[in-house]
């Protein structure tokens, strides 16, 4: 392709954007086929939109900080609220960096005081989140409606839940909306590290068999890959420069972890409508690598909350 | 106009554009599609982008045993249906809604935690010789934790 022809195409694929993205998501009713929305392309121009096909768009989907605390929770394991970032900690947030890993740090232990039911702590860690986002721009994701219906619903697990996940929704995509792609991926790798530090504080290194959560831990090594992806498709931000160096240190610990999965089979359960994807899977992770990890792990979340 | 001014300021337009269609697709998001999660947990993570006919996406994502999941994957009326396939690490398919008429759910659970690939696709409709449609597609993942 020569370079006017070049420069053509990148034209072209703008307008094609820019037609897609103004006709994108404007109605949500069925509509008939004349109607539908059309980029308009002239034929000869084809290759083009081929082209821009070819730019595949990745996720790399780390488990939220809800989901975070969910997989602590569902190991039957006990709340330990002096594992939570202190709240008078949000006070010294001050950098786009502190603030968007403090978010999804403030949100994880929002998840486990709301999973174990500590409802003052809820309202304070709400509002400790609150302050991470009003920091970061992020309008009305949390406001005072949100503290108002946490309060009137204050026992309710479910419907807590619910506004804890909407409010995580209304976060990250007006992070994702307005270009803070760095900063998305921050408040995501807050929450992860803040599950991970929590879960590896509560596993005794001594008794590391017939403990679930133990289990947790090494099925965080599957997440490591993708959450190098992420920094990785926002590399050139300092702060995310910053931070895959230490997600690389931590990535050696996990090497030293050995899983081995057998090939999955699907099942459908016809009574339950779902599927059980079944394998076995034998793990491998010494008292020592689990101390290192540990250490690694504290290591990390600690410079994020300092 | 000169190209070297119309490439800024085309690229200014579409940061517009696309910052206005990223919140209509939020809207979009949150009205159809979290819905579909029933009495699933949605996990709070935004997935969503505008894709055009024939193009793809692909999501990479852990999940674990002890936990229930259901997968939804919604599209916008006026694009043609959403193939969604889930794949293990060794490409093998694991489910496709094309054997379930393309529906937008799908719930599994696991016996041992995995890393899977989402591939989605959403399918052509247009003739060659027409324009393919846009719209905005959602990916969303609702979880139960085991009693």
């Amino acid at each position: 392709m020569n370079k006017k022809s070049g420069i053509g195409s990148g034209i072209l694929i703008c307008a094609v954007l820019l037609a897609g993205s103004i006709s994108a998501c404007q109605t949500h009713g069925k509509k008939s086929a004349g109607e539908e929305a059309k980029i308009n392309v002239p034929k000869d121009n084809m290759p083009a939109v081929e082209e821009l096909k070819k730019a595949r768009k990745i996720f790399n989907a780390l488990p939220s900080p809800l989901e975070s605390a969910a997989i602590v929770k569902s190991a039957g394991s006990r709340f330990d609220p002096r594992l939570l970032n202190q709240l008078d900690n949000a006070n010294s947030y001050v950098t786009n960096k502190s603030m968007a890993l403090n978010l999804g740090i403030y949100t994880c232990d929002l998840s486990f005081a709301s999973l174990y039911e500590q409802t003052q702590l809820i309202i304070d860690y709400m509002n400790a989140a609150k302050k991470m986002a009003d920091g970061l721009g992020i309008l009305k994701a949390i406001d005072q409606t949100t503290i108002d219906k946490l309060e009137e619903n204050i026992n309710n697990s479910d419907v807590i839940m619910e506004i804890i996940s909407d409010t995580f929704l209304n976060s990250s995509s007006y992070l994702e909306d307005n270009g803070q792609h760095a900063n998305a991926a921050m408040v995501l790798v807050g929450g992860w590290f803040e599950g991970l530090y929590i879960s590896t504080q509560l596993v005794d290194a001594n008794h590391l068999n017939n403990n679930k959560l133990t289990g947790r831990i090494i099925d965080q090594k599957l997440s490591v890959d993708i959450l190098l992806n992420l920094l990785e498709s926002n590399k050139g931000n300092k702060s995310i420069d910053e931070i895959k160096v230490q997600v690389i240190k931590l990535k050696a610990v996990f090497d030293k972890i050995k899983i081995t999965t057998s090939q999955i089979k699907p099942e459908f359960d016809n009574a339950s409508k779902s599927t059980l994807l079944k394998s076995d899977v034998k793990t491998e992770m010494t008292p020592e690598v689990f101390k290192e990890l540990a250490s690694t792990v504290a290591e990390i979340r600690n410079s994020f909350v300092k | 106009m000169r190209i070297s001014k119309i490439i800024p300021i085309l690229a200014l337009l579409t940061i517009l554009t696309t910052s206005y269609a990223g919140a209509q697709c939020k809207a979009f998001a949150k009205k159809v599609c979290l819905p579909e999660l029933g009495a699933f947990t949605h996990d709070g993570n935004y997935h969503a982008a505008v894709l055009v006919e024939g193009e793809e996406a692909e999501l990479y994502k852990t999940f674990y045993s002890d936990m229930d999941y259901r997968i939804a994957i919604c599209g916008e009326d006026k694009l043609p249906d959403i193939e969604f396939k889930i794949l293990d690490g060794n490409k093998n398919v694991l489910y496709s809604n094309k054997d379930s008429k393309y529906a937008k759910t799908w719930d599994f659970k696991l016996q041992s935690s995995q890393q899977l690939k989402l591939i989605v696709k959403v399918l052509s409709r247009s003739k060659p010789s027409e324009t393919p449609a846009s719209g905005c597609v959602s990916i969303m993942f609702g979880f139960k934790v085991k009693k």
